[in-house]
Formats: structure tokens, C-alpha cells, sequence
């Protein structure tokens, strides 16, 4: 077996680009580096790496090239205070970019090039972030490993043999093998924060409605989130600073002020924290190991940690994968070749239908979309979704019951390290458990970050999940960013 | 059989049959945007240019529920006396071009209205037993052939009217005939028409109409096998439709045949109903929670704020007013002058102290010949007018003169009556005038002295020549009596 080594960070002997994007901003606002340049920086990494590593579906040099200017050029021209000024990022290939193919890494969207933007892309322009490109993905977001992309596997940049996680595997990759700073992806089970786990970068999925989700395209729409990808906590509590706003385009949209209330002093000395003890046997040694050794930076620090028992997290998967099929079934109908995508011609509507989905969807689409209808077709209904819902009712009300105790949870964010490509795409059930420590936050809506933490089997990147009740990222965040400086294997380039 | 079936008289073919019918209309809402977007909801537009990311279903896209359909729909449940509820939002799954999403977003286990009823003019109730909120979807155009999708070579889709929010009221089958389903629609448009919730085209198809139709044993309890009959796009389709279906259902049991649960078109050429599709083909719609949308929970004073006034518009709330003031047994005067819309000149002139029934009668046959012009009356001038006239001021012809002249003049009736010379004479000068014609006509004076009455008519007429019809026949005949008995 092959064995991992640490990518360089982003900007890496590469001039003078510092380790963190609040730095970069600084510098890029007072005009002593130009957005240009670290675009060069970008695309010059995306060049030497990404024939590999495939992470990007799309680079779009000319598009970033003519954003970067006008940042410049507003720099220039007397001063410009976006948040992300000149810092290249990459996009997750679900969210919508207007007149860029957003193509969710399947064949049915290949060619579709959206009429507008997601509201997080225009926040992000407008706060002066560069999109470098599109990156890879499971197809519609079904998967852990990024393999059943449409355009080919994404491979992990430890270890080019292995998988990156997913879904949103080509945005944890591109982020990991520095080739940008920053990236954006959605989780839906964990698709930020196992792909993050595997890749060993930050990633962070958001409280449900923190973050809009106004263009992007939906999986299951009641646990889709949007969040960031950086390569320390700093950068990824940044760029979901950024991307928290209201937005009433999305019905589901929380106000930012709730968010900014959760912004708690809380002091490390007086926090409670459980292990969650139930996740623990089936994770693998380094997994485990990472918990234990977490558990006791925390202790030294005056942390009270204990281990809880959450039984009914040990259903959630079951009610996920009815619950999120169900809805993916309703979502991915509207491809059917009328509109926009790929069409196959029939004799009649229905049969062009048929064999549009029939040859643009992969065979994980399908197979969710086939769960998903079943499970809510008549006579089935009530013994599948309504009863994945009154789980998903006590997987919250557990989570709710753990945090009158605790501040917040902690665990392994995936129970491997990342595993070799090819090893699971062929055994869906062993695939869908790579989510196993991650989907119960989705089924409550609470946020949820992985932290790297320490190194494991085949010197491959270790995660950590802590995990909150709705709207306490500033503590997650908070805390993160302790275990960070104090992990035992820190970053040194 | 169609032929046999409408040859067939009505009694012959119904005798011993009770018909059932249950009405579920589909009304577009008269909103300014569609139900989740920001675009235009206008009918006649050019084709796909009212569209966006969110009404095309685009991927990505998201709705946002429209307040003001909301609050229409809210005027819709307090007019049909429903109880206003906290509601939700589910996907209705099946695929078809016209709708972009391959799903309809509409309400199901929880409707925003339920538990109502709706009065007809005979005072007849029939049970409401919803009036939920969903979205319109777009509108196919088939080309080639007859423009029937079967023979159609292509097909194109206008997406104008996808997301065009709709209210779909449901009623009880609680309607026993066709004349009564004709009755519920038009009752049910002037509530529509009147909380300003729909403009109550159906030729444009803001109302739609589908009927469940069945028949049973008069006596029976229990309900036959009903068919639906899909897109009534007319008062006349509706009777017929249903005349037609009841007929055929209750042929078939009479020679011994079931009646199978179906969906049937109705063609208005042939006017005959034919199968759509059975249940057995019927769509598995997958209902399920809309988890975009959040529920729908209008508190106590927003709903009182917009329904608040609604009772007053209602046509049943007219007509209960009038009749209390002019009489139960112009029911059906009274009725028509609601559905005209003149019941509130009527009602005020009234009460501003015009004779009701004259009243009535001027407004129903003359001003209602054109009820644009006649709503826009001054109740003050019409209430003079009826005065003038009942006060014996004006004849009831130049009353009626006056009148018409007033649907185009804004003149005052007392001044158009000067105008058209209709100011009646002095007693002085009219007992003058009934001499000259008594002097005039002695041989007829003498005969009717003698005891001939006929000859009265005649010296009224003289009078009203003499006069140029300023007379008022009344006093003419009083002075010619006082003349006879001196
Ligand atoms: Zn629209």
C-alpha cells in the first residue's frame, strides 16, 4: 500500500505569499501584491498539478485573469475593501455560475451553462474573490469518493492512489494541493467534511439556512448546505463570514444576526465536551487515536470531557438514505431533456425522457433515484419517509438533549483515513458508511467542522468533527482553532 | 350512443336516478407576479418572455412564496366561510413538459382554507370542502396535424403561465343537478369577481372547471363509481357535460354494466364525454413534504386585517339586504340585480328614501340594458328621479326617458326633464287645456255623460295631444271627473 505525503500550502515557494488569506487580503488591499499575481500563483500550481490530481471540471483563466484586473484596478484607483480582495477560490461544480458550465460532474448537465448566479457567487464577487474554475464532484453530489463524477476520479494529493472523499472531493483536493487558498463545496451528508477529513484541510458545514442556497443545485434539499474549504481555521471562518447573510431568495434563509449571537465568550477552562462513545469502536485506530488525544488538549486546558452514549445516532444513516433519496428523486425529475441538458430524441415526449435520464445519469444517480421513488410511492410512504422522519425527529431531539449537557461533541470525522480508489465504488452499503459519523448533523441542521489532527494509517491527513447545536460555529470555530495550534503533527512549510 | 343518448329526453334516460356532482375549480389569482417569482402574471402575452430561473425551474433555483396570493386566497376561504388555517407546502411528483420542475408545488394534507360552504341564490348550501393554494403550469402549442399531440409533429412550450398561483376549490358532492353545478359556478365566480381575487374569465381560463360526475338509485345512501371530467371551460360545457355523463352512467347500470372510475374529456363539438385514463393508469404522485418552502402560519390579525371587509362584498350579503328592504318575493329581480353589480344603487337610493319597488323596476329594465353606464349614476339624481316620477312629477314613460338620458349626461333629471320639456303643467293651465278639448268635442263629451266610458280614452288622449304629452294622465282623469260631477 501506498503511503501519503504532505502537499505544499498554497503559494508555497512560490514568492512571497503568506499562510493566511487574512494576511494576503492585507496586503492585496494596501497594493503591495497584486491579485494578478496570485492568480499566476494559482493557475501556475493548477498547471503543474491538476493533470493528476483532476480536480477542476473547469479552469477559467480568462474570466479570472479579467476579474483579478478590475480588482486591481479598483485597488488602484483608491482603495477597495472586499473582505476577499484578489484571493482565488474554487467552486464546487453544483453551484451556479452564470454563463459558466455548471455541470454537477454529470453528463446530462455537461454542456449547461447557467443564466445567473448563486448568491453566494455574487456575495463572493462582490467581496472580491477571483473564481478560478469549477471543481469535480460525485454526479449530483452522490458519493464519498468522488468517483462516480462523470469527468473521472479526482485524486487525493497526499496520495495519488487514493481517493479525496467526497462529494465535493475536487474542492478539498484543490485546496490541499494548493493550488488555491480557498474553496467552496456542499454537504448534504458530509460531503465537505469528510472529503476535508481525507484531503487534511478545514472544512466547515454550516447551520441549515446559515447559507444560501439560491443556486445550488439541489440534492436533498432539506440537508443541502454550502460551506467553506481552507487550509486553516482562520481562513475557513473567514469565508463562511462571507458567505452567512440572509438572502430572500431561499426561503429557508436564516438572518445573520441570529449567527453573530452564537459568537459566545466562551472560555476553554469551562467547557463541557462529550465524545461521542457509540461512533468509537467501528473508527480506526488513528481515528480514534486523534479523539483520545484531542480529549486530552482539551482536559489540560480545564475542558470537562466525558464520553456520551447517543443511541439513536446509530439510525441515522438508515433515515438518511431514504430521506435524502426521496427528495433527490423530486429534484433531479426536472432533467428530462424539454428544457436545457442533454436530450436524447424519442419517438414521443415520454420516450425522450426515458432515454435522456437513461444515458445522461450514472448508475448512483440512478439507484438513488430509484430508493428515493420508492420510498415514496403509495403503500410505501408511511413505513419509509414518514418513518425516516420521526427519526430524524429523535436524532435532533438526542443532539438537543446532549447539548443541555455539553457545549459541543466530539468525534472522528470519518472512520478511515482515505481509502485507495476503486476499493468501495463497486459496494454501495460499505461506500454509504464513510458518512456514517457525519449525516446525523445534517438530519438536526447543526453545523459541524473537521479539523486536521494528527497523521494516520500510511501517513495519511486524520480529521476531527466537533460538532454543535444550531448557530454555535463561533464556538466551533473557537475551539478548532485551539486543537489546530495544538495539534501534534502542525503543518511547518 | 352519443346520438341516442342526447335523442333520448332528459326524464326518460335519468328516471329513477339521482345525479351527484362534485366541482373542483381551478381560479388564477389576479396578482400582479406569479406564486414564487418576481415575474409578471398577465394572460396574452407574447410566449416565454414573462419566464425566469425560478419559474422555469432552472437548477438551483428556489421559490418564495408571493404575499399577495397568499392574502387573496384568504379573501377566497372567508367568502366561501371556511376556516383559515395554518397550511404547508408539498410537491405533487409527475412528469409532464409543461411543468418545469416535473413537479407541482400545491397544498395537500394541510389546505390554507377547509370547512366552508357556499349559498346559492335559491339559498341551497353546498359544502367547500377546500380552497387550496397551488401553482398553474405552462401551456403546450402542438404542431402538425389536427393539434392534437397524437398527430402532432412537434410540440412547443410556453412557460408564461407556469407559476401562475392558482386557488383550487373543492366542493362537497353535495350538487344534484346540472342546473345547480351552473348555478355553483356562477355564485362562485361573483365571489371571485368580488373580493377582487380572479377576473372570472373562463374563456381565458382563469376558471377551470373539473366535474366528479355519478349517478344512483333515487333513495339511495351510498355513492355510484364517479367520473372525472377534466377542463370545463364554459357554463354551457359544465351542464352539458355533466347532462351528458350522468345520462351515460346511468345507461350503463340500467343495461346491467358498471360504470368505471376514470378520468373523461368532454369535447364540445360532439358534446359527449370519451375515457382520458383509467384509475388502474393513474399517476402514484408521490406527495411529499416541499422542504424549500417554510410552513405557512398567517397570525390572527393579519387574517383579520385582509378579510375583515369580505363579508360585506359577498353576493348573499346583498341579496339578503335588499330583500329585507324591498321584499322576499322579488328574489329573483334581486338577484339579477347583483350579478349586474346595481344592487348598491338600489339599496341606497332606498335608504336615501326612493320608493323600492319603483325603484327596482327602473333599475331593472331600463338601466340594466347597459350597467356600465348605470353604476355610474349619482345616487342623489336617480333618487330625484324616482321621487320626481312617484310624486307624479313625470309620467312613468318620461321617467323612463329621463333615465336614459341620464346614462349618458351627467345632468340633473329635473333639468332633462326641462329640457325635453316633460315639466308638467300647472293644475290652472291643465283644467284650461281638458276645457279647450271638452269644447272642442262636444258630441263625445255628451256620450260620455250618457255613461259611455270608452270615450274617457279618447278625451285623454285629446289632452295628452293638446298638451304634447305634459299632461299627467292621473290628473287629467281627476279633472275630467271633477268636470262630469259639476
Ligand atoms: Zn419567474
Amino acid at each position: 500500500m501506498s503511503s501519503g505525503i504532505r502537499p505544499p500550502r498554497f503559494g508555497a515557494g512560490k514568492g512571497q505569499i503568506p499562510s493566511t488569506v487574512s494576511e494576503l487580503v492585507k496586503l492585496v488591499q494596501k497594493g503591495e501584491i497584486k491579485a494578478q499575481e496570485i492568480l499566476e500563483v494559482s493557475l501556475q500550481t493548477i498547471a503543474e498539478s491538476d493533470g493528476e490530481i483532476n480536480s477542476f471540471n473547469l479552469v477559467l483563466h480568462e474570466q479570472a485573469l479579467e476579474d483579478a484586473k478590475k480588482v486591481d484596478a479598483s485597488i488602484a484607483k483608491g482603495g477597495f475593501s472586499g473582505r476577499l480582495a484578489g484571493i482565488p477560490i474554487a467552486i464546487k461544480d453544483n453551484i451556479c455560475t452564470r454563463g459558466i458550465s455548471t455541470t454537477c460532474s454529470s453528463k446530462i448537465l455537461a454542456n449547461w451553462k447557467p443564466p445567473y448566479d448563486a448568491s453566494v457567487i455574487t456575495k463572493l464577487k462582490s467581496e472580491g474573490a477571483i473564481i478560478v474554475g469549477k471543481t469535480n464532484m460525485d454526479e449530483f453530489a452522490m458519493g464519498s469518493s468522488t468517483e462516480t463524477s462523470f469527468f473521472g476520479p479526482t485524486k487525493n494529493p497526499w496520495d495519488k492512489e487514493r481517493v479525496p472523499g467526497g462529494s465535493s472531493g475536487g474542492s478539498a483536493a484543490a485546496v490541499a494541493a494548493g493550488m488555491v487558498p480557498l474553496a467552496i463545496g456542499s454537504d448534504t451528508g458530509g460531503s465537505i467534511r469528510q472529503p476535508a477529513s481525507l484531503c487534511g484541510v478545514v472544512g466547515i458545514k454550516p447551520t441549515y439556512g446559515l447559507v444560501s442556497r439560491y443556486g445550488l443545485v439541489a440534492f436533498a434539499s432539506s440537508l443541502d448546505q454550502i460551506g467553506p474549504f481552507a487550509s486553516c481555521v482562520d481562513d475557513a471562518a473567514l469565508l463562511l463570514d462571507v458567505l452567512a447573510f440572509h438572502d430572500e431568495k431561499d426561503s429557508t434563509s436564516l438572518g445573520r444576526d441570529r449567527y453573530q449571537s452564537g459568537n459566545v465568550n466562551i472560555d476553554v477552562s469551562s467547557l463541557k465536551v462529550g465524545i461521542i462513545s457509540n461512533f468509537l469502536p467501528n473508527a480506526a485506530e488513528s481515528c480514534h487515536q486523534a479523539v483520545t488525544d484531542a480529549a486530552r488538549v482539551l482536559a489540560n486546558f480545564g475542558a470537562k470531557v466525558d464520553e456520551v452514549d447517543i443511541k439513536e445516532l446509530d439510525y441515522a444513516i438508515a433515515a438518511y438514505y431514504i430521506i435524502a433519496p426521496a427528495e433527490a428523486s423530486s429534484n433531479l425529475a426536472r432533467f428530462d431533456g424539454v428544457r436545457y441538458g442533454l436530450r436524447v430524441d424519442g419517438a414521443d415526449v415520454e420516450e425522450m425522457n426515458i432515454k435522456t435520464r437513461t444515458e445522461g445519469f450514472g448508475v448512483e444517480v440512478k439507484r438513488r433515484i430509484m430508493l428515493g421513488t420508492y420510498a415514496l410511492s403509495a403503500g410505501y410512504y408511511d413505513a419509509y419517509y414518514l418513518q425516516a422522519q420521526k427519526i430524524r425527529t429523535l436524532v435532533k431531539d438526542a443532539f438537543n438533549k446532549a447539548y443541555g449537557k455539553y457545549d459541543l461533541l466530539l468525534s472522528p470525522t470519518s472512520p478511515t483515513v482515505a481509502f485507495p480508489l476503486g476499493s468501495k465504488v463497486a459496494d454501495p452499503l460499505s461506500m454509504y458508511l464513510s458518512d456514517l459519523y457525519t449525516i446525523p448533523t445534517n438530519l438536526a441542521g447543526h453545523p459541524a467542522i473537521s479539523v486536521p489532527y494528527g497523521i494516520g494509517e500510511d501517513d495519511m491527513p486524520v480529521g476531527l468533527q466537533l460538532l454543535g447545536p444550531a448557530l454555535s460555529e463561533s464556538l466551533l470555530i473557537k475551539v478548532a482553532k485551539m486543537l489546530e495550534e495544538n495539534n501534534t503533527d502542525k503543518q511547518d512549510n | 350512443m352519443a346520438q341516442d343518448l342526447l335523442n333520448s329526453s332528459k326524464d326518460d334516460a335519468l328516471t329513477g336516478f339521482e345525479i351527484v356532482v362534485g366541482l373542483e375549480v381551478h381560479c388564477e389569482l389576479l396578482t400582479q407576479t406569479k406564486l414564487f417569482c418576481g415575474c409578471r402574471n398577465n394572460f396574452g402575452d407574447e410566449p416565454n418572455t414573462n419566464i425566469c430561473p425560478v419559474c422555469l425551474g432552472l437548477p438551483g433555483s428556489l421559490p418564495v412564496l408571493n404575499k399577495r396570493a397568499v392574502e387573496l386566497a384568504m379573501k377566497i376561504g372567508k367568502a366561501l366561510n371556511c376556516e383559515i388555517l395554518p397550511s404547508s407546502f408539498h410537491r405533487k411528483n409527475y412528469f409532464y413538459p409543461d411543468m418545469p420542475k416535473d413537479f407541482q408545488i400545491s397544498q395537500y394534507d394541510q389546505p390554507i382554507n377547509a370547512n366552508g360552504y357556499l349559498e346559492l341564490p335559491d339559498k341551497s348550501k353546498v359544502g367547500v370542502v377546500r380552497a387550496h393554494i397551488e401553482e398553474d403550469t405552462g401551456k403546450s402549442l402542438h404542431i402538425g396535424g389536427s393539434g392534437r399531440i397524437a398527430e402532432a409533429s412537434k410540440s412547443l412550450v410556453d412557460y408564461n403561465r407556469a407559476g401562475v398561483p392558482l386557488v383550487e376549490i373543492v366542493s362537497a358532492p353535495e350538487i344534484r343537478s346540472s342546473e345547480q353545478a351552473k348555478a355553483y359556478v356562477q355564485e362562485l365566480r361573483y365571489i371571485l369577481v368580488a373580493t377582487g381575487a380572479s377576473d372570472g374569465r373562463m374563456e381565458e381560463g382563469s376558471l377551470r372547471v373539473d366535474a366528479n360526475v355519478s349517478v344512483r338509485p333515487v333513495g339511495s345512501k351510498e355513492f355510484g363509481t364517479r367520473c372525472e371530467i377534466k377542463n370545463l371551460n364554459s357554463l354551457r360545457s359544465l351542464t352539458q357535460a355533466i347532462e351528458y355523463e350522468a345520462r351515460r352512467q346511468a345507461g350503463l347500470i340500467r343495461d346491467g354494466k358498471k360504470v368505471t372510475q376514470e378520468t373523461r374529456h368532454y369535447n364540445e363539438v360532439t358534446n359527449a364525454t370519451s375515457s382520458m385514463r383509467s384509475k388502474e393508469e393513474a399517476n402514484d404522485y408521490r406527495y411529499f413534504p416541499e422542504p424549500d418552502l417554510v410552513p405557512l402560519v398567517p397570525d390572527a390579525s393579519w387574517i383579520e386585517e385582509i378579510t375583515s371587509d369580505i363579508q360585506s362584498l359577498l353576493p348573499a350579503t346583498k341579496r339578503r339586504n335588499l330583500s329585507s328592504l324591498i321584499g322576499e318575493e322579488y328574489q329573483d329581480q334581486i338577484s339579477l340585480l347583483v350579478e349586474i353589480g346595481l344592487d348598491e344603487l338600489v339599496l341606497d337610493s332606498v335608504k336615501a328614501g326612493a320608493d323600492a319597488k319603483l325603484a327596482l323596476n327602473r333599475v331593472i329594465n331600463e338601466a340594466a340594458r347597459e350597467p356600465e353606464k348605470a353604476s355610474r349614476l349619482a345616487v342623489k339624481d336617480f333618487v330625484d328621479l324616482i321621487n320626481m316620477e312617484s310624486s307624479n312629477k313625470l309620467s312613468a314613460t318620461q321617467s323612463k326617458v329621463v333615465l336614459q338620458e341620464m346614462l349618458t349626461s351627467s345632468d340633473h333629471p329635473a333639468e332633462i326633464a326641462k329640457r325635453l320639456g316633460f315639466e308638467q303643467m300647472d293644475q290652472d293651465s291643465l283644467q284650461d287645456n281638458v276645457r279647450g278639448v271638452i269644447e272642442a268635442n262636444q258630441a263625445e263629451w255628451g256620450r260620455y255623460l250618457a255613461g259611455d266610458e270608452k270615450v274617457l280614452q279618447f278625451l285623454l288622449g285629446q289632452v295628452m295631444r293638446s298638451t304634447k304629452g305634459r299632461a299627467n294622465g292621473k290628473e287629467v282623469m281627476e279633472i275630467i271627473g271633477r268636470l262630469k260631477s259639476n
